[in-house]
């Protein structure tokens, strides 16, 4: 051990024999919270190019001989793609939004219900993050779509829920249960002795939640929640399957009316998969610039 | 509440024969001892022993299992004791700081007697600027608590408790995390303000501090008062063969 200069630049015999702990250089283990976002993110948009222009010489391959073109196919892609944005991407985003604030509400409220000090409401917050943080989402989605009403009848007035509204509640399950995990996650994440400190200075429990803990934590909590956004945003489409619509069905739809070739699946779903990732990806970059800056700052 | 008929006369902290466990482990077996108003009184010992413990219970930090500490005659170890009321009278500064590392010096002093006591921001303001005075830390106003040292920050931490005015102060290992060099500087401030009549409970190492500056010591081990006296016979006149070693060893 002591014969070779095991650290570069240092010279002097190794005072101890003893092991030393170096300094820890790995990943940290354990749950990112933001690992979607990180992923997203470290895509070059080369990859994504790439990945479809070799899926897309593939049926020019197959298929070069057939009458319909995949040419033929883009003319169309190009003759719907106003029609799909206006009306199906600008639905997504909607339901996105409204979902997330939704969400973010009722998952602000839980995970605070998480550190209640009474143990019945913390036993039951917990169940319920629990219970739809686990549950998968295309079942939530049908649960609430077939059990809620057509309509709500208020008085003598009748109000209509279109479908995707109810799509809206649905998707709202899983991140208000998600979020619920983030909120509690950045409280317990405070150290206790900032709790002890504010106590012993006679703030109440609310007090010391609002003014001390929660101002801590705030930061800590966007990147996670912009995650969240990111994927929901990519789950939108799976409200399709309940006929809602937006992009995914306007698109079988507008595939539909140009007679089902199949050179249109390519141009149509590729143009889904980018416009998608064209929305998300700023987010992503987003997401992890914030967390590198709030991480340095803790 | 019943209303305390308590008189500085009395003792400003008596705790009657405490009782504590954590789970299995029975941390305090039976502390008692009496502290009057203006006293500075050094709780010392081995590691474990409690002592911690014992000062986190005198302002309900930790609930006691049984016995009694009155705090100015109120009862602490009562299901409707209102402990905001007991702590706006019994501040307290720990080994970490814990200072609020979003808010600056300044703010951090502010904080408590502008929330919880709802005072008036220009009288506050003007306290909190004599104090951080008072801890030798002009111009520190507006530094955050990442920007000071740690001797800076538990001096900071002792101003924003003092905001508070309080009747006791205690004081749980505050040397501890320090630096060797910066120790002496909180030690300075806790005796000015022993020295101005504050009464304070100190859980501590510092043998030279507690020979100096108490009026009495407490040697603690495994959760019971094994020795305690002024400090002139209990550090030359040790009767305990455990405090004997334990001084032994730290002397």
């Amino acid at each position: 051990m002591s014969a070779r200069h095991l650290i570069p630049g240092i010279t002097t015999a190794a005072k101890t024999d003893l092991p030393v702990l170096k300094p820890f250089t790995g990943k940290p283990s354990g749950h990112d919270d933001i690992g979607f976002c990180r992923f997203l993110a470290n895509l070059s948009p080369r990859t994504v190019f790439f990945v479809m222009f070799v899926v897309a010489l593939w049926p020019i391959a197959a298929l070069a001989q057939a009458k319909y073109t995949l040419g033929d196919a883009f003319d169309a892609l190009w003759r719907w793609i106003p029609f799909l944005v206006t009306k199906g991407f600008a639905l997504n985003i909607l339901i996105s939004v409204l979902t997330m604030a939704i969400g973010t509400f009722a998952g602000v409220l839980l995970g605070l219900w998480q550190i209640s000090p009474n143990p019945i409401v913390k036993k039951i917050a917990w169940a319920v993050t629990q219970a739809f943080r686990n549950s998968p989402w295309l079942v939530l989605l049908f649960i609430v779509m077939l059990a809620f009403p057509f309509e709500i009848s208020i008085g003598g007035l009748t109000i209509p829920i279109p479908d995707w509204m109810k799509a809206v509640f649905g998707l709202s399950l899983p991140i208000m249960a998600n979020i619920s995990e983030v909120v509690r996650g950045a409280i317990m994440s405070v150290p206790t002795g900032q709790w002890e400190a504010s106590e012993s200075l006679a703030f109440s429990r609310r007090q010391v939640l609002w003014q001390i803990i929660l101002p801590q934590c705030f930061k800590r909590m966007i990147p996670p929640w912009m995650n969240w956004y990111a994927i929901l945003t990519m789950a939108t489409p799976l409200v399709s399957l309940l006929g809602v619509e937006e992009i995914v069905t306007l698109s079988r739809q507008a595939m539909e009316g140009e007679d089902n070739h199949p050179e249109l699946l390519i141009p149509f779903y590729g143009f889904c998969l980018l416009i998608f990732f064209a929305y998300c990806y700023p987010i992503a970059r987003w997401t992890i610039s914030l967390e590198r800056k709030f991480s340095v700052k803790l | 509440m019943a209303e305390s008929t308590w008189t500085p006369k009395e003792p400003m902290v008596s705790a009657k024969d405490v009782h504590k466990s954590f789970g299995d482990l029975e941390v305090l077996k039976g502390i008692s001892m009496d502290i009057m108003k203006g006293e500075c009184i050094c709780i010392i010992g081995p590691s474990g022993s409690g002592k911690s413990t014992f000062i986190r219970c005198i302002n309900a930090l930790n609930p006691i299992d049984s016995g009694s500490i009155l705090v100015e005659g109120q009862e602490v170890n009562d299901a409707h004791l209102d402990k905001l009321e007991l702590r706006k009278k019994v501040g307290m500064v720990f080994q970490q700081y814990n200072l609020f590392p979003h808010k600056t010096a300044l703010e951090n002093i502010m904080m408590a007697p502008l929330k919880v006591l709802k005072q008036g921001k220009e009288e506050v303001e003007a306290r909190a600027r004599d104090l951080i005075k008072k801890v030798r830390l002009d111009g520190k106003e507006n530094s955050y608590p990442g920007e000071l040292s740690g001797g800076q920050q538990q001096r900071v931490a002792i101003a924003r408790s003092l905001a508070m005015h309080p009747d006791v102060m205690l004081f749980d290992e505050v040397t501890a995390a320090l630096d060797p060099e910066t120790v002496k500087e909180v030690l300075v401030t806790i005796k000015d303000l022993a020295e101005e009549g504050m009464t304070c409970i100190l859980v501590t190492h510092e043998m030279g501090f507690a020979r100096e500056v108490a009026n009495h010591i407490y040697f603690t081990d495994r959760g019971i008062i094994v020795e305690h006296g002024p400090p002139k016979t209990f550090f030359t006149k040790a009767k305990d063969p455990r405090t004997k070693e334990f001084l032994s060893q730290i002397l």
